[in-house]
């Protein structure tokens, strides 16, 4: 077998990866990508697990972050379409209108 | 709790139903509101006439009392307590007597906003009857406050060119001398445990040193108002510019309430400080008497004259009273009356004149004898009242209390009634001075420039009351005392065990 | 009505009428004079009814008088009603009838009613010379009034009442002095009369301070007011007290019967019309000290020390008051300095003890003093009329004696002094009944034997001559002067020629003014009967006696009242040479003035007393008072102590110390400060959000990171 802990370190390499990506990206896709990233990290790690203690709520809580993931990057591609609409750029440093 | 059964509280509380009638009747309708201002006033002095008929001169404590708890939350014992004695019974009369009087005189001299005017008035006859009923300490602060208001309203709107100021002075002044009381009456209230100041006497026991502060916090609010020299001020500002009204109830009964509040509180609560205090009341008095007397001849308006005037009687009264004798006691209380009535008229008098001239300055007048006859003849009446002519009603009083004070025990040296009888030989020097400049000598500039009448039916019948009482307390004066004697003797038989125990 | 103590029957119930019916003649005269004065016979029915008031009041004093003698001197004493009761002090109104008090109210109310009588016709006259009919009414008032307050003086048992009559006739005089208020004597519009009425209230009140000191001092020794109380009480009494008493009550007296130092008032009391002269000041009102003196015999009798000072004064009264009369030339205040002499004379015959003396005299005097200042009234009506009927003449209908009215013509300049006796001369030929009344009065008062003030004079003489010598040579001398002085009088008035043209042209008075003058010339020639000095005609010595107590009936004393006549027919001489045998002249000064130089200067001027007065007193006071007023009382008390010491230093502290320093620099800044922390915190802070996603994500990989690190290493 493979041992878990290779899959973790996998799965923590594809994390920081994927934060990364979110921090230092400045275009809203790449982010999204990165965010997927970080979330299909976790869905390594909790099917790896699941594998290693023969239990089925890891797997299936994979399931759950798949759709929810789903769902966001559907909302969230909505959201970037509007945004170039009005804004005819999706620079994420360009959007600070919250600013306080 | 049958109000309806209490004299004394339906006499101090009529006056508002006045005022309820006349809130509701419009301000255009002047004659309407004076009328109804004089009905209530003659009614008030009615009622007191009936008050009088259920007194018995003979009993010399408290009487018609109406008394209940008001006020019993932590510990304290305030309650609404009205009576009446002989040391207050005439102060009370003189009280109703002088408001119709002065509602009288403004007929024809008060023509702007009338309704506030007797509103105001009428307001103020009931801070001044519940000044002299009240015996619980609490309301009697209530009362002696609330105659400061529409005073300062009646002296602020009705007044001449430095008025805000006159009446700003008064109430400053007033109430600054008055706090100090307060704090005398909180102490007494609580170490006491009842404001009731009839029962506080009867506690007596207060420690000779307390007493004595409480005796000069009283005696500030007291002496201001009476006023005694130097802290009288306030009285020439005051007078000057007050509307006629406004000088009449102010030198009729308001400085009468600083004399009653001696009688009434220090006195016979503080009878250790008041025995240690007499001489040098004494003293002031007497200076208050002869600076008065020298200070009024200097004055040429007639107005601030009369106010100074006021000072030098009244140095009489509190001479009288603290020689806490029988006779130095009755002669002040009479003369406090005779004091009203004489001021009274005279303030009256020269409202009439100075309504037709505007002006009091006395060297434009001169030889109004000739043209105005008939108020010569009442301003000399007057005059020789003030200036205590035997026959009329000054003399008794001031005779009484000279009397008194030379051979008073309290104050201890004839000197002080000495110096004071020359006080008689300057009255006569400032009031004939007065006399002659308006009445005697050749015509004055003020009748090339103005057609004077003399006295019409309304202004006689204003005074008319006042000139009976004057010779009637002249010649039969006993009347009078009879009302007070028993209970002056009562203060000075508890003033003599007093200054027995001391030694 | 209270009755009180009554054994025998007697008029005793008519002692309140004697103030009751110059009362009622009072009121009617005020209530109706008015409407009186409307109709034709107005003036008659004004004067005749208060005259009658005033008659009235004698016979209730002459029936009085008889009760008293019918009940062999027995004093009465009748309550009307209480006065003043207060602890041990009790004063009633009551009424003492005894032989002094009657003889003073048949004094007062006899004189009185003649000198009413008088005025019906003197002031009928006057109101018209000064044109104004209507005050005819009010003079009448006022002379009822002033008999009202006199009975009540003369008829009180005890000091107090005495007292309300002695201010309240000082207030009469007030009042008539002041009576013309508008003019000066001569009619110009002046303050001249009121103030001469202001003068002697005022001298009047400086005397009632002293009987008031008097009062207290008695009152708290004796318990009493009452005569009979305080007389039996006081020989009990240590003598100082009664010393103080008796010199505080000289004061009074030295006020109330113009002694010195306070006699200053009467002189310029000429003011008033003469019948106010003679009512006032020669008869009655100013012997009310005398008769205070003679009331307090008992008193007086115990302390010869007072009894030494009221002599003296009396007596260089007399003398000082004698000498001016001597450099006068208004022939009433000749009559007025020598009022003030022959008071002097009563006040020192009661002071050395000679009280039925200083009574007798006060009576003659009454007499003859108000005959003479009623013969002057009828003197200067004389020239008023003389006067006016020049103006006539000379076509100037001028009714006024009002100097300066169109009418005046030439005369505009010139005012008229129609009592200035250098505008008299030669009168006895125009005006022969009024020259032989004033001589008798002359006479009387010069004390020429037979007549009335000789015989009184000559008491008082005597007495002195027996126990008070120096009294007795000053009186000497008082009485040479009063001769001389009349003398010149006469002599300057109705001798030589008119020295000016309505002297020439003056007339004589009518009967209604003559007539009351007889009675009273006969009263001054047959007064003396009252007390001739021979056994058996001691009347007066008699009926006082039963007042006074034992009194020693001195008997006629040839070598005093030789030298006392002698002396005074000297005078009478040498004013002669001086003045009668050389008339004066029109403009000629005083035959006096060259020879006695500096001395004649002090005569003519009073001594300069009142200038003294003034400059010492009178303008002192106005100083103090103004000084009081002015400066202490207005700027420094009331201006800087009150409005800018107290409210300026609250003002101060409100507006200064509090306002600005601790309220706006203190705790406003530090309010300020706070929020200007807040404000810079919140700047810091607010950099956080900067809009940036990517800083928030940041943040929030931080805040996980941080929150996995505590839980892992915890």
């Amino acid at each position: 077998m493979v041992p878990v802990n290779y899959y973790i370190i996998l799965s923590a390499i594809l994390f920081t990866l994927g934060a990364l990506g979110v921090l230092v990206r400045r275009n809203p896709l790449i982010i999204f990508m990165s965010i997927e990233l970080m979330l299909n990290s976790a869905n390594l790690a909790m099917v790896a697990f699941s594998s290693a203690i023969k239990s089925f709520s890891g797997q299936i809580f994979v399931f759950f972050v798949i759709a929810v993931a789903a769902a966001e990057v559907a909302v969230g591609l909505a959201l970037i379409v509007q945004i170039f609409k009005s804004r005819h750029s999706i620079n994420v440093d360009e959007m600070n209108n919250l600013k306080g | 709790m049958n109000f309806f059964s209490e004299p004394l509280t339906i006499l101090t509380f009529f006056p508002l139903v006045g005022v309820l009638v006349l809130l509701f009747l419009p301000s255009e309708k002047k004659n309407a509101l004076r009328w109804t201002a004089l009905i209530s006033s003659l009614l008030t002095f009615g009622i007191s006439l009936w008050a009088l008929t259920m007194f018995t001169a003979s009993n010399p404590d408290l009487q018609l009392v109406a008394k209940h708890d008001w006020i019993t939350v932590a510990g304290w014992n305030i309650q609404y307590h009205l009576g009446v004695d002989g040391l207050s019974i005439l102060l009370v009369l003189l009280t109703t007597f002088l408001t119709p009087i002065s509602i009288l005189s403004t007929w024809t001299a008060v023509e702007e906003r009338v309704k506030d005017f007797m509103i105001f008035f009428t307001l103020l006859e009931v801070g001044m009857i519940g000044v002299f009923l009240a015996q619980d300490l609490f309301l009697f602060y209530i009362f002696w406050e609330f105659t400061l208001v529409p005073m300062y309203f009646l002296i602020g709107i009705w007044g001449g060119p430095r008025r805000i100021y006159a009446a700003i002075k008064f109430f400053l002044y007033t109430m600054a001398g008055s706090i100090l009381m307060l704090l005398a009456i909180l102490w007494l209230g609580i170490a006491g445990g009842t404001f009731s100041v009839p029962e506080l006497i009867l506690k007596g026991g207060i420690p000779a040193d307390i007493q004595w502060w409480l005796f000069l916090a009283f005696t500030a609010a007291f002496a201001i108002k009476v006023p005694m020299w130097p802290l009288h001020s306030w009285l020439p500002d005051a007078h000057v510019e007050a509307p006629t009204a406004g000088s009449v109830i102010l030198a009729g009964v308001l400085l009468k309430m600083g004399t009653y509040g001696f009688l009434r509180f220090n006195i016979p609560l503080f009878p250790e400080a008041t025995l240690k205090a007499a001489p040098w009341i004494a003293l002031f008095a007497t200076i208050g008497i002869i600076y008065g007397a020298a200070v009024s001849y200097a004055q040429s308006d007639v107005k601030k004259l009369v106010a100074y005037s006021s000072v030098s009687h009244l140095g009489f009264v509190m001479l009288g009273m603290f020689a806490l004798n029988a006779q130095g006691m009755e002669g002040a209380i009479l003369q406090m009356i005779n004091h009203g009535l004489s001021t009274g008229a005279l303030f009256l008098l020269v409202g009439m004149i100075y309504e037709q001239t505007h002006t009091r300055e006395l060297k434009v007048y001169g030889g109004l004898w000739k043209i105005t006859p008939i108020y010569g003849s009442i301003m000399l009446i007057v005059a020789l009242s003030s200036m205590g002519l035997p026959g009329l009603n000054g003399f008794v009083g001031e005779f009484a209390i000279l009397l008194g004070a030379f051979g008073s025990t309290a104050i201890g040296s004839p000197w002080f009634a000495g110096v004071s009888a020359i006080g008689v030989i300057m009255a006569a020097i400032y009031i004939l001075y007065m006399f002659q400049k308006m009445f005697l000598g050749p015509a004055g500039e003020i009748t090339e420039h103005h057609k004077l009448r003399d006295l019409n039916l309304r202004e006689i019948i204003t005074v008319a009351p006042i000139l009976i009482f004057i010779f009637w307390i002249g010649l039969y004066p006993a009347p009078f005392f009879n009302l007070m004697a028993p209970s002056v003797d009562k203060l000075v038989a508890a003033l003599q065990t007093a200054a027995m125990a001391m030694r | 009505m209270l009755l009180s103590e009554t054994t025998s029957n007697g008029f005793f119930f008519l002692a309140p009428w004697i103030v009751f019916f110059p009362l009622l003649g009072l009121l009617t005269n005020l209530i109706f004079g008015g409407w009186f004065m409307k109709q034709p016979w107005g003036e008659k029915a004004v004067g005749w009814i208060a005259s009658a008031a005033s008659g009235a009041a004698f016979v209730a004093s002459a029936l009085l008088a008889y009760s008293v003698s019918a009940a062999h001197g027995e004093m009465m004493r009748w309550t009307i009603g209480e006065w003043i009761h207060i602890g041990t002090l009790q004063l009633d109104w009551t009424f003492r009838v005894d032989s002094l008090s009657t003889t003073m109210m048949l004094v007062v109310s006899g004189v009185g009613t003649l000198i009413h009588i008088y005025a019906i016709g003197y002031m009928r006259e006057d109101v018209r010379f000064k044109s104004d009919l209507g005050r005819y009414q009010r003079f009448f008032v006022f002379f009822n009034l002033f008999i009202v307050a006199m009975m009540i003086l003369v008829g009180g048992d005890s000091y107090m009442m005495l007292f309300v009559g002695w201010e309240g006739v000082g207030l009469c005089s007030f009042l008539l002095i002041g009576f013309w208020y508008e003019m000066d004597t001569l009619a110009r519009p002046s303050w001249a009369n009121s103030n001469a009425a202001k003068k002697a209230f005022i001298a009047n009140r400086i005397g009632d301070f002293g009987f008031l000191i008097a009062a207290f001092i008695m009152f708290w020794t004796f318990r009493s007011f009452q005569f009979d109380q305080v007389f039996e009480a006081a020989k009990n009494i240590p003598p100082g007290i009664i010393v103080a008493i008796t010199l505080f009550m000289l004061i009074g007296v030295a006020g109330k019967s113009a002694q010195i130092p306070l006699y200053v008032w009467l002189p310029d009391a000429m003011a008033g019309p003469t019948p106010v002269s003679a009512l006032i000041h020669a008869a009655t009102m100013v012997t009310a000290g005398v008769y205070l003196i003679a009331r307090s015999a008992p008193l007086y009798s115990l302390v010869p020390q007072a009894q030494n000072i009221v002599a003296m004064t009396g007596a260089v009264t007399a003398l000082f008051a004698a000498t001016i009369a001597v450099g006068q030339y208004d022939i009433k205040k000749v009559l007025a300095y020598s009022t003030i002499s022959q008071l002097g004379f009563m006040v020192a015959a009661v002071g050395m003890g000679a009280y039925v003396a200083g009574m007798f005299h006060l009576v003659t005097h009454a007499f003859f003093k108000a005959l003479l200042f009623l013969s002057a009234g009828s003197v200067i009506l004389g020239l008023e009329r003389g006067h006016h009927h020049l103006a006539h003449h000379e076509g100037h209908p001028s009714t006024s004696l009002r100097a300066g009215s169109e009418h005046e013509g030439n005369h505009s300049e010139e005012v008229f002094d129609p009592g200035d006796m250098r505008n008299m001369g030669g009168l006895r030929k125009t005006m022969p009944v009024t020259f032989w009344l004033y001589m008798i009065g002359t006479l009387a008062l010069a004390g020429i034997v037979p007549f009335a003030g000789f015989w009184s004079k000559d008491e008082i003489l005597l007495d002195a001559n027996l126990h008070y010598p120096i009294v007795y040579w000053l009186l000497t001398i008082a009485a040479f002067f009063t001769a001389f002085y009349m003398g010149r009088q006469i002599w300057m008035v109705f001798f030589g020629e008119a020295r000016h043209e309505a002297a020439a042209h003056a007339e004589e008075s009518k009967p209604i003014i003559t007539a009351p003058l007889m009675v009273l010339a006969a009263l001054s020639i047959l007064g003396g009967a009252l007390n001739l000095p021979f056994e058996g005609f001691h009347n007066l010595t008699q009926w006082l006696g039963h007042t006074l107590g034992e009194v020693e009936a001195g008997d006629l004393n040839w070598m005093v009242a030789g030298i006392s006549t002698v002396l005074a027919l000297v005078a009478i001489l040498v004013s002669w040479l001086i003045y009668g045998r050389n008339p004066l002249t029109k403009g000629q000064p005083d035959p006096l003035k060259k020879p006695l130089g500096f001395i004649f200067t002090g005569m003519e001027n009073k001594w300069f007393v009142d200038e003294i007065y003034w400059a010492a007193f009178v303008d002192r006071y106005v100083d103090i008072s103004r000084f009081l007023a002015d400066v202490i009382d207005w700027r420094f008390w009331h201006d800087w102590f009150h409005d800018k010491v107290i409210a300026g230093t609250y003002n101060w502290l409100a507006n200064v110390a509090l306002n600005r320093y601790a309220d706006q620099k203190g705790i406003d800044a530090f309010a300020n400060l706070l929020g200007a922390a807040t404000a810079k915190l919140s700047a810091t802070l607010r950099k956080v959000q900067n809009g940036f996603v990517r800083s928030y994500a940041l943040s929030i990989l931080l805040g996980v990171v941080l929150i996995l690190g505590y839980l892992l290493l915890k």
